[in-house]
């Protein structure tokens, strides 16, 4: 019954897609209030509906519901409860669930927040996000349906990937497709800035927090994805480039490059068009990562063989999408126009380079993903492009963004002038490049590309704390004053130089060690000794694990305590899994992951020590947490509230210092 | 550039990618006629990925059929044939499987096999990629199959699927077998 309730709810949703995406639209042209205000009633029926099937398919799965191919195929009596609920979107129907019911949430958060909006634009930017949801309701009823039936219904069910039992894995897709699917927010505004021809300010400042909060969650679901690998696969790597990743690392580049492209749209007026197409991109390039993903056209052309629709059907979404408002982009982009004139040197011209190598990059990782599809479809053959290429491209780019992202901050609007620039930045230059060259020989092997990281993170941090002291002029008292978005873009770009120096240790003075241990054997390791202390078999819920012990201590002495690496293989599957154990601390990560048993009773054991690692992960949920802060910046409030006046004459709209009588709307 | 046709850039990069997308999903796994097939597997010596193990020569497989799979660490494809590959070698009268591990790092590759397991009864490292050159080898991952005398029957492109396996390969390797 659950289930039918489900598959009823989804297609009851459909039905309100539909509405949603046809009548707020044409309301909006034929200026009708009464259709555009279906707005968002619509939007909230539809986000209540698609919560009714995505926890009616979650219920399926708490309930061990094996009469349902989609739980009998992914889960197991014996899979712990949290387990259960993150099988929910752990097939692919499951996930695609849970994509429109994310979009219907953002779509229905908006509703909520845009109650200071006009109505036409409230209008169409929900009625563009019904649109998108009819093209994922229709994939998911058509192709992917997580109702259907197994009759007569399984005894019990094949269990969940082990890779996915994991608490990463539970929060990880969450994340990072709420991330996706929020680029859906910004693209629903540039798309109906397009229909309407208003490109003006209010425009950019209402995608702005949007656009950042999708940008925080993606950024939060990249950097769990990349801790899960390293934990969870053990093998001690964070990064891999494969499709997949790629997929989510595309849209965080296009949106990395919006963000600061709607930051001068906003303020000076300038690059519209180019932030409009960027929003385009942004979802885009999310859209396209859910196709590579979810038609398989990348890693196994075979997938088409079994189910050919999903692909095609995904392809013509997106051709009819992206297409669409590629169109509507050419059509509409030359009537923007230029506003905001400025010199060759200025932040503006600065954040454009920037935005350039955002999207070169990005290109470039695209380039890299799609070079074996093109290749094959030239009948060129088959191959693969793997991690080599990606870093031969990418340190390349990214070494100026980071450069331009320690000068775009200090300098000024409309013009700045080399010389002020100069004086500025002489001394991060010299404490950047003396820190470039004592720290790697201080750490006792000099490698360049140790040094160009170290470079990098300390122009990051000295350009902040240059900033940050200009800002405290002529007291300290002032930078009470300064916006939360001031604080939140200092903070995410500290969280980069962080990042940085994590990726350089750890690619610079990763130590490891492959041994084979009997009881008793010891091994040094960064530092510290390792001793072996043999395997016990133990049992989990639904594996059993042989169990290694180690006991640690530093050379230096110290105490001593023990790490447990397991060795799993899960019963359903007959998967073997390992399991690393971790010890993980400011400065360093010891990792012991247990390999095979021998012949002669002793173990294969990998040991590592990853200075720095932790940053990694570390930097980017900082550039996260300063995401966060710019949000939380109280003139998005107050800004909305202005549009409620009656439209001002000049382009700029009142700032909100300019109105201190108004209390900041409710949002 | 001039004027309102600039705008249309980035839709014509689009469609043009659409296209792609669109041949990509047609794309069906195709059988290129090898040159090879029919002719005897072109010799090599090549050092086994464990070390302390003799060198690898097809000469020694003379008198079995056999599977010989390329493969790298660094291809995602070969990630998604591989459980096939594990599960064929486990089965009970398997034919050998030997890995030609291709341009790959030593220990990247024997991560990837302590990791996805293990199916190879020898892995030759080519890591040149010369060995592959003379098995016209222009793309990972790619199989041969090869019989008893040592002539190639059988050349597959790109990832096997549990399907090809069991649908191409296992017949083909009961034939030969006899």
């Amino acid at each position: 019954m659950i289930p039918e309730l489900g598959h009823f709810a989804l297609v009851l949703a459909l039905f309100v897609s539909l509405a949603l995406a046809v009548l707020p639209i044409v309301g909006a042209a034929r200026n009708d209030a009464a259709w555009m205000a279906l707005a968002r009633p619509a939007t909230q029926a539809l986000f209540g509906a698609i919560a009714v099937a995505f926890f009616c398919l979650m219920a399926s799965f708490v309930n061990n519901d094996f009469s349902v191919v989609n739980v009998a195929t992914n889960s197991n009596s014996e899979l712990p409860l949290p387990y259960r609920i993150a099988a929910t979107w752990g097939s692919h129907e499951g996930s695609m669930l849970l994509w429109v019911f994310m979009l219907s949430g953002w779509a229905c958060a908006v509703s909520l927040l845009s109650k200071r909006l006009p109505l036409p634009m409230v209008a169409r930017v929900l009625g563009v996000m019904g649109f998108v949801s009819v093209g994922f309701l229709l994939f998911i009823l058509l192709t992917s349906n997580p109702f259907q039936r197994l009759l007569p219904p399984a005894p019990d069910g094949r269990d969940l990937n082990p890779l996915l039992q994991d608490p990463g894995m539970v929060i990880h897709p969450p994340m990072l497709y709420m991330g996706y699917v929020g680029f859906a927010v910004a693209f629903a505004f540039a798309v109906a800035a397009l229909l309407s021809g208003r490109f003006d300010a209010a425009w950019a400042r209402w995608s702005r927090p949007w656009t950042t909060a999708a940008w925080v969650f993606l950024t939060i679901g990249i950097a769990l994805g990349s801790w899960w690998a390293y934990y969870e696969l053990g093998w001690g790597g964070w990064w891999f480039w494969d499709p997949v990743e790629n997929a989510s690392f595309m849209p965080w580049l296009a949106g990395t490059a919006l963000i600061h492209s709607l930051a001068v749209a906003e303020k000076r007026g300038a690059f519209k068009a180019w932030t409009v197409l960027l929003a385009i991109a942004a979802f885009s390039l999310s859209l396209l990562g859910t196709f590579l993903v979810r038609s398989g056209v990348l890693t196994s052309v075979h997938a088409f063989a079994t189910d050919p629709t999903r692909g095609s059907f995904i392809l013509i979404f997106l051709a009819i999408v992206i297409g669409g408002s590629l169109a509507l982009f050419g059509w509409r982009a030359s009537q923007v126009g230029f506003a905001g004139r400025f010199d060759k040197l200025s932040r503006e011209s600065l954040l454009l380079a920037n935005n350039v190598l955002l999207v070169a990059a990005c290109g470039a990782v695209m380039l890299g993903t799609l070079y074996p599809l093109a290749l094959d479809a030239f009948g060129l053959g088959k191959l693969s492009v793997g991690a080599p290429y990606f870093e031969a491209v990418f340190v390349p780019l990214m070494a100026p963004v980071v450069l331009l992202m320690g000068v775009g901050p200090l300098a000024r609007w409309k013009q700045a002038t080399v010389a002020e620039l100069a004086g500025r930045l002489k001394w991060p230059a010299l404490a950047s490049v003396v820190a470039a060259l004592a720290l790697p020989l201080a750490a006792g092997r000099f490698s360049p590309m140790v040094a160009l990281g170290l470079l990098l993170a300390a122009w990051v941090f000295t350009t902040s704390l240059v900033l940050v002291l200009q800002r405290a002029r002529p007291s300290f008292a002032q930078l009470r004053r300064q916006p939360r978005s001031f604080w939140g873009m200092v903070v995410a770009h500290v969280g980069v130089g962080l990042f940085i120096v994590g990726v350089t240790m750890v690619r610079g003075y990763e130590t490891e060690r492959d041994v084979k241990m009997g009881v008793g054997d010891s091994v040094p390791v960064g530092g510290y000794r390792f001793t072996f202390r043999g395997v016990q078999e133990v049992q989990g819920p639904n594996y059993v694990a042989g169990r290694g012990t180690l006991d640690v201590q530093s050379e230096g002495g110290g105490a001593v305590f023990q790490m447990f690496p397991e060795k799993r293989m899960y019963k359903v599957q007959g998967m073997p899994m390992t399991e690393a154990a971790i010890r993980s601390g400011l400065t360093r990560d010891l990792y012991v992951s247990l390999g095979e048993m021998l012949p002669d009773g002793t173990w294969t054991v990998r040991v590592y020590h990853k200075p720095f690692v932790d940053w990694i992960w570390g930097g980017a949920f900082i550039m996260a947490f300063g995401g966060l802060l710019a949000l939380s910046d109280r003139r998005y409030r107050v800004a909305v509230k202005a549009v409620e006046l009656p439209p001002p004459l000049a382009a700029e709209p009142p700032t909100a210092g300019k109105r201190p009588q108004q209390q900041p709307a409710a949002t | 550039m001039k004027g309102r046709a600039r705008f249309f850039v980035p839709l014509a990069a689009f469609v043009a990618l659409a296209a792609l997308l669109a041949v990509g999903l047609t794309l069906k796994p195709r059988e290129v006629p090898s040159p090879f097939i029919g002719k005897p597997a072109p010799a090599f010596t090549r050092p086994q990925l464990k070390t302390g193990q003799p060198d690898f020569d097809p000469a020694q497989m003379k008198g079995q059929v056999w599977v010989l799979n390329v493969w790298a660490s660094w291809c995602a494809p070969c990630r998604e044939e591989h459980p096939i590959l594990v599960a064929a070698a486990r089965q009970p009268g398997a034919v050998p499987i030997v890995g030609l591990n291709y341009k790959d790092e030593g220990r990247a590759a024997e991560d990837w096999l302590r990791r996805l397991g293990d199916p190879y009864q020898a892995v030759a490292v080519d890591r040149d990629g010369r060995v592959g050159i003379d098995y016209g080898v222009y793309g990972v991952p790619e199989t041969f199959v090869i019989d008893r005398d040592g002539i190639v029957r059988l050349k597959h492109i790109g990832p096997l699927t549990a399907e090809d396996w069991t649908r191409e390969v296992v017949p083909l390797l009961n034939k030969l077998k006899g």
